[in-house]
């Protein structure tokens, strides 16, 4: 099962993983780590002591000038107006039909400089899209290639990042982010140091210069050997963020999708001013949206897979998984899913089934966080 | 990626083994190491009758899930029953502890038709 790596793009650290002996996989058109040892131990540490993964895949765009908040805010749901320098947002792009386009954080960096993170898969379609809705002509700038970026997850990730630091982690907040220079994190000329993550436990998301990712990457996991720090693959990514309840564009979230059916109407502004995709979500908001995400376990043996069909009690089809997998906390299957918006489909203890081709099995509609339930 | 000599191969990751009249059957190394984690072995039963390439069982790891094929014809004789609780063997000693079904094999000389350990080398 050789893979035609050849065509595909590579983190600055693709060395680092070959050398560890990573199980490589293609993800959003890099050849990425899925696993080095095993997406349950990985899985397992970022939960009981810290993971550290390579993320660099993600894109990065630089929105710069007089008009970069009036761009940012016509190309997103959420409101940058509320940002501060050292403040960070998650929030969606949405077509003008409501649709995600795709998801991800704004950082205010600046009066007049937003770093905005996209998705891999996702890039370049989200970059012409930008390009295509600014008349505003605010400037971009693509650094993702020259931006490497590491994820250090899980309850000790703090502590093992802390004497990199010269200010005091407990005064960095969630959404909240540093700017480092002239080498003050790890001889890197320029760090974001973010707390941000995608596994539901406390971190660090590191955003340094590529040629520093390597010098960051042996740093850390040398410094947090002795705390249990293990290098972690995208595999126990999917695993950490789906028991987080944490969606995945191109899964959970696409462009088919709106954010209220989505439950990420929270991310919606209707009343910050004009964005793209602003009417169509206020229509859905008054009426309600038709379907919604619903988080599910299985109570007895069967791992929920992307694709699989929910089914009512009595076995009528009304919906789809758009992620599942074994939870490796809850040794438990887990799974996202549409089901149509009405109470005996989505209220936390409902039953519902999950048919593959192989076999059907129960399931309780449980609300996410799955792994807070543990 | 360890294939021992001693066994046959199927293009599907299965392995064979024949040893005092007894057929044995598995999962290869490089099998279990591509599906990761195995989290639940499923098996048909014992007295199960079935040719080549039937499905006798499917592996879920945490990623994906595999279906098991015969590697030739034959009846099962024995369930690895260790497997239900412990799947994690498969991937701990796929050769060894994580055998998978014993058959009675339909005819012997069938085994001769499945790859050794080389060809399976160059096909993995």
């Amino acid at each position: 099962m050789a893979n035609s790596a050849s065509s595909l793009q590579t983190t600055p650290l693709h060395g680092v993983h070959e050398e560890r002996g990573a199980r490589m996989m293609e993800f959003g058109g890099f050849e990425m780590p899925v696993q080095y040892d095993s997406i349950i131990d990985e899985h397992m540490a970022v939960r009981n002591d810290a993971g550290l993964f390579d993320v660099s895949h993600m894109g990065e765009v630089l929105i710069q000038g007089d008009q970069a908040l009036s761009l940012v805010q016509h190309l997103v749901t959420n409101d940058a107006e509320t940002l501060y320098d050292g403040r960070a947002m998650y929030t969606v792009m949405c077509t003008p039909d409501g649709g995600i386009i795709d998801d991800g954080i704004v950082y205010r960096r600046a009066e007049d400089e937003y770093l905005m993170v996209l998705n891999a898969a996702n890039r370049e379609r989200d970059l012409a899209w930008m390009h295509d809705h600014n008349p505003m002509d605010a400037t971009l700038r693509d650094v993702s290639t020259e931006t490497a970026l590491l994820a250090l997850q899980g309850p000790k990730a703090l502590d093992i990042a802390q004497p990199f630091l010269n200010d005091d982690l407990d005064d960095l907040s969630f959404y909240h982010f540093w700017e480092q220079s002239d080498g003050a994190f790890l001889d890197c000329e320029t760090a974001l140091i973010s707390r941000t993550g995608y596994t539901g436990e406390p971190g660090l998301e590191l955003y340094v210069p590529a040629g520093r990712a390597r010098h960051v990457w042996t740093t850390l996991l040398e410094a947090g050997a002795d705390r249990g720090l293990t290098p972690a693959g995208l595999g126990a990514r999917d695993t950490l963020r789906l028991e987080a309840g944490l969606c995945l564009h191109g899964n959970d979230i696409t462009e088919e999708i709106n954010p209220y059916e989505a439950q990420l109407g929270w991310l919606v502004k209707l009343d910050k001013g004009d964005f793209i995709g602003r009417e169509a979500l206020r229509e859905i908001h008054e009426h309600g949206p038709e379907r919604r995400l619903v988080g599910f376990m299985a109570t007895e043996r069967g791992i929920p897979r992307h694709d699989d069909v929910l089914q009512s009690p009595t076995g009528t089809a009304i919906g789809v998984v758009t992620s599942g997998t074994q939870s490796p906390l809850l040794d438990a299957g887990i799974g996202l899913g549409y089901v149509p918006n009405e109470a005996s489909y989505t209220e936390p203890g409902q039953s519902l089934q999950v048919a593959s081709r192989r076999r059907t099995f129960d399931v309780d509609v449980v609300e996410p966080p799955f792994h807070e339930k543990a | 990626m360890d294939t021992p000599d001693d066994l046959y191969y199927t293009d599907d990751h299965e392995w064979l083994r024949v040893e005092n009249g007894t057929a044995t059957v598995g999962i290869t190394d490089f099998a279990q190491s591509e599906l990761g984690d195995i989290v639940f072995v499923e098996l048909e039963p014992e007295a199960t009758e079935l040719e080549q390439d039937d499905i006798f069982g499917t592996v879920e790891a945490v990623k994906t899930v595999s279906e098991l094929y015969m590697p030739v014809d034959g009846t099962i004789t024995a369930v690895n029953d260790e497997l239900e609780l412990s799947p994690e063997v498969v991937n701990e000693d796929p050769y060894g502890d994580g055998w998978m079904i014993e058959i009675d094999l339909e005819a012997p000389g069938d085994a001769e038709e499945l790859m050794g350990a080389d060809a399976y080398a160059d096909v993995t």
